[in-house]
């Protein structure tokens, strides 16, 4: 029998991000996309934040895809199936907006590409153009992109190194289409690291496209209790756990993003290391 | 008895002192702060009670205690008894006589606090709460109904009993959030044989009780015990479910449930609205508080949760929450915590036990003062910037308005700030019910038994008042069980 919150699969996409399937009917009957659970992975656990990458509420679960970086998200990485997550709360955060805008760029970089699944199948089912930009720093980092292409119009990857595809951020090579500007773009939706999105903005503001990004500060609760996840959009605050995640770029202060994600460097520090060494064995690192 | 030339009226017994740990050693440590009466101290005060013919005590409990008869009970060592004499009237004993503010309460209409010091009333109800040790469980018993239940409750005087395996009457009611307001609600229910699930959106029951109230003023065991409590009797406890999100109040009626109790309480945090509120370093009290209490952020890297440690800590606001993250700062080890409050001490609202312990364990009172801005370098808070405030006429709440002093602006030097200004009504859950009538503030508007204006909903607690207090929060949760009752019996609404 399987139980609630049991990790049923396990996918390790790459060397730096696994993807579970977890058993959570009612969060996957519920779920939508751009929203996302907060997870402890044991009792003693933060409560991280994690997007809902993808659900099927008739078989009751839903996918995370996890980017191994700290002492959660590595501890996270060490789970295998049968296990089972302490605790899953959600689905959190406002859904994506989703209708028939037309022809919309939706970018993906890193880890950031398992949220734009949900998207583009929700915009595909909307009969919207999509043209899909997938980064990474190189070839074997890149996840998803047999899915991701079975619901795109038109597909491109960018790799840092040039491994495959385009040599270079997918902010340079939106900004070498948007300049080829063979078709009216609707709108832009990118999800991925702080900095990309801040670049991506910056570009698309020059063309007045509309552009929505998901913020990803530190959170504790994800309900709007603690004010963790205060964000400037329009300068003014926001908790993005309940307003958000996702936000009109254009409009977004990433600086101090940026900046409030880095408050606890120090201490992530001393946990990892901490965890890394209690684990040497299993990490081979 | 040996005592007895103590009970002469004359003779004036002061108030019992509790024992407390010193403040130079608790500031050190998350353990907690009073020790609590042994039983010698626990009579010896209960004898100063003048047993009065109209105890004026009981009027100033919210839910009103027999205080005169536990006390009573007390005197006679009969300390089990004194704790059943509470509970018909308080679910959770170990809680209140802890966090009170009896100064408010009991302890202000108290008869012998007119010419003396009133009967230590709080102390004598923790005293009695804790003294329980023998648990009467009941296990293997299967009535019918509910009236089975609570006569075999009253014939059996069980006062903490573990009736797991009782039949209750299979109608099903829902209470959201687990609070004071919550529990309360749940236990009286599933007393009267209801079928109660209880849905918590965060992965621990007790509410404030458990993410606000610090270990060394409510150790956190005490909220597990009463919480078991409250399961004992057949509550059953849904965590990590926030209604709004997991589910709909319509979908808890569709699933089968007759009411709906909203004890969703005052979560949301108040910013200040000044310049440099979002640098790094300034914390709401609620993050804060919540790192520590229910993340256990103290415990780093114990457990994973980390919070920032600094020398200067600043804490702006003058009630209890500000109390709390202010004595908190200094068991992480800040070397200097300031309580910026823009009025003076006579119109703080927190404890005066707890103001009493903030400054014998070094808290820096900062009154008459108002911050501007906060100033930051690198991204990181340096200095606020203040200004010196006056009391001018009382407002409407009673107390001196604050007004501030032309040109007498200045800075203060600090690592970390802690706003605790005060919490408004969180509006995950009513956003997704807008047939649920608010006031203008953002609560839920009630009638005198918390009906709201959707059928079959009930309000209570922080959520219906605002922030206020754990006792008033209880005695909603309790006035609500009824009116559930009789909604359901009479389907009138
Ligand atoms: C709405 C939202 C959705 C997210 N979805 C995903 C996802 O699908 N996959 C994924 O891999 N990551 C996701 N993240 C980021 C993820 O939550 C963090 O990487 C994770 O918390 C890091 O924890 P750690 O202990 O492994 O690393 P740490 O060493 O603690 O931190 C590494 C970095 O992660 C960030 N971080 C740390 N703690 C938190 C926290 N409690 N909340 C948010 N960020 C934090 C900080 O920027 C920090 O510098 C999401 C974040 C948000 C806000
Ligand atoms: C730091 C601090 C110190 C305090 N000190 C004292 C004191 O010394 N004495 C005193 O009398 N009072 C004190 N108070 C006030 C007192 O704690 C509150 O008045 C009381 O807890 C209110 O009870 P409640 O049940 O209404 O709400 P809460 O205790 O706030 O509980 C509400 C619960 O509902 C849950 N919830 C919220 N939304 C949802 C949802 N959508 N779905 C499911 N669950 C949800 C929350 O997670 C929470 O657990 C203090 C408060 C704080 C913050
Ligand atoms: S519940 Fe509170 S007010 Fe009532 S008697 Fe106990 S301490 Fe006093
Ligand atoms: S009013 Fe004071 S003295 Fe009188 S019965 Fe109550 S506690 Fe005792
Ligand atoms: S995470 Fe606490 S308010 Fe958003």
């Amino acid at each position: 029998m399987v139980l609630e919150n049991q990790i049923i699969n396990k996918y390790n996409l790459t060397k730096e991000i696994v993807s579970f399937e977890v058993f959570s009917p009612t969060i996957a009957n519920k779920a939508k996309a751009g929203q996302f659970v907060i997870v402890r992975a044991s009792s003693n656990g933060e409560r991280i934040p994690l997007t809902i990458a993808d659900f099927n509420s008739t078989r009751g679960y839903i996918n995370l895809t996890i980017l191994k970086r700290g002492k959660s998200t590595n501890q996270l990485g060490l789970m295998e199936p049968g296990q089972l997550l302490n605790d899953i709360v959600g689905p959190l955060g406002k859904p994506s907006e989703i209708e028939k805008f037309g022809n919309v760029v939706v970018i993906g970089g890193g880890v950031g590409i398992a949220p734009i699944l949900p998207i583009i199948k929700s915009l595909h089912y909307e009969d919207n153009y999509i043209i899909s930009v997938l980064g990474a720093k190189s070839a074997e980092g890149l996840i998803f992109t047999k899915e991701i292409k079975q619901y795109s119009n038109e597909f491109h990857i960018c790799t840092d190194d040039g491994s495959l595809g385009f040599k270079g951020f997918v902010s340079e090579f939106l900004l070498n289409y948007l300049k080829k500007d063979n078709k009216k773009i609707n709108r832009v939706i990118a999800i991925g690291p702080a900095l990309m999105m801040k670049a991506v903005c910056s570009i698309t503001k020059n063309f007045n496209i509309k552009t929505i990004v998901s913020l990803n500060p530190i959170m504790v609760d994800g309900t709007g209790m603690c004010g963790s996840c205060r964000v400037e959009v329009a300068n003014q605050t926001k908790f993005a756990c309940v307003d958000g995640p996702e936000f009109d770029g254009h409009q977004v202060d990433f600086d101090l993003l940026i900046s409030r994600l880095n408050i606890y460097c120090n201490e992530e520090d001393i946990a990892l290391k901490k965890f890394m060494e209690n684990h040497k064995c299993k990490m081979n690192i | 008895m040996q005592n007895e030339h103590l009970n002469s009226k004359k003779e004036k017994i002061p108030r019992t002192k509790i024992s407390e740990q010193k403040p130079e050693e608790r500031i050190k440590n998350f353990n907690e702060v009073e020790l609590g009466y042994t039983e010698e101290e626990a009579v010896r005060e209960s004898m100063r009670c003048l047993m009065c013919k109209k105890p004026k005590c009981i009027e100033g409990c919210p839910v009103n205690i027999d205080i005169k008869s536990f006390i009573a009970y007390i005197k006679n060592k009969e300390f089990e008894k004194a704790l059943e004499k509470i509970r018909e009237k308080n679910a959770l004993p170990g809680v209140c006589g802890r966090v009170c503010p009896q100064e408010d309460q009991c302890e202000k209409t108290c008869i012998l606090g007119i010419k003396d010091q009133p009967v230590a009333i709080g102390k004598l109800e923790r005293f009695a709460a804790d003294y329980e040790k023998n648990k009467n469980y009941v296990k293997n018993y299967k009535p019918n109904n509910s009236d089975e239940v609570n006569n075999f409750i009253k014939a059996n005087k069980i006062t903490n009993s573990n009736i797991e395996s009782i039949r209750f009457n299979n109608i099903k009611v829902a209470v959201i959030g687990a609070g004071p307001a919550g529990l309360t609600c749940s236990g009286e229910l599933a007393k009267m044989g209801y079928k109660v699930t209880l849905f918590e959106a965060l992965h621990s029951p007790g509410g404030v009780l458990v993410y606000g109230i610090p270990e060394f003023r409510l150790p956190k065991k005490i909220v597990n015990d009463e919480v078991e409590y409250v399961k004992s009797l057949g509550v059953e406890i849904k965590l990590n479910t926030i209604i709004g999100k997991t589910f709909t109040i319509d979908e808890l009626f569709s699933k089968g449930y007759k009411s709906v109790f909203i004890a969703t309480g005052a979560g949301l945090p108040y910013f200040l609205g000044i310049k440099g509120e979002n640098l790094n370093g300034v914390y709401s009290a609620n993050e804060y508080l919540t790192r520590v209490n229910l993340m256990k952020a103290y415990l780093f890297p114990e457990w994973d949760t980390p919070i920032k440690k600094a020398d200067i800590v600043s804490v702006i606001g003058g009630g209890n929450v500000a109390l709390d993250s202010a004595r908190t700062a200094l068991r992480l080890g800040a070397k200097k915590v300031k309580l910026i409050y823009r009025r003076s001490e006579a119109e703080m609202p927190g404890r005066i036990e707890e103001i009493k312990h903030a400054k014998e364990e070094g808290v820096e009172m900062v009154y008459l003062t108002n911050p501007l801005e906060i100033i930051g370098e690198n991204g990181w808070v340096k200095k606020i910037k203040c200004i010196r405030m006056q009391l001018g006429e009382p407002d409407e709440s009673g107390r001196r308005r604050p007004l501030p002093i032309t040109n007498s602006e200045h800075e203060i030097d600090t690592d970390i700030i802690v706003i605790a200004i005060g919490q408004g009504p969180n509006p995950v859950l009513t956003q997704t019910s807008p047939d649920i009538m608010l006031n203008k503030k953002g609560n839920i508007v009630t009638d005198a038994v918390g009906k709201t204006s959707k059928k079959g909903v009930f309000a209570g607690g922080d959520i219906v008042t605002g922030a206020a207090t754990v006792i008033l929060a209880m005695g909603a949760g309790k006035i609500v069980a009824n009116a559930i009752d009789e909604y359901i019996k009479t389907g009138i609404w």
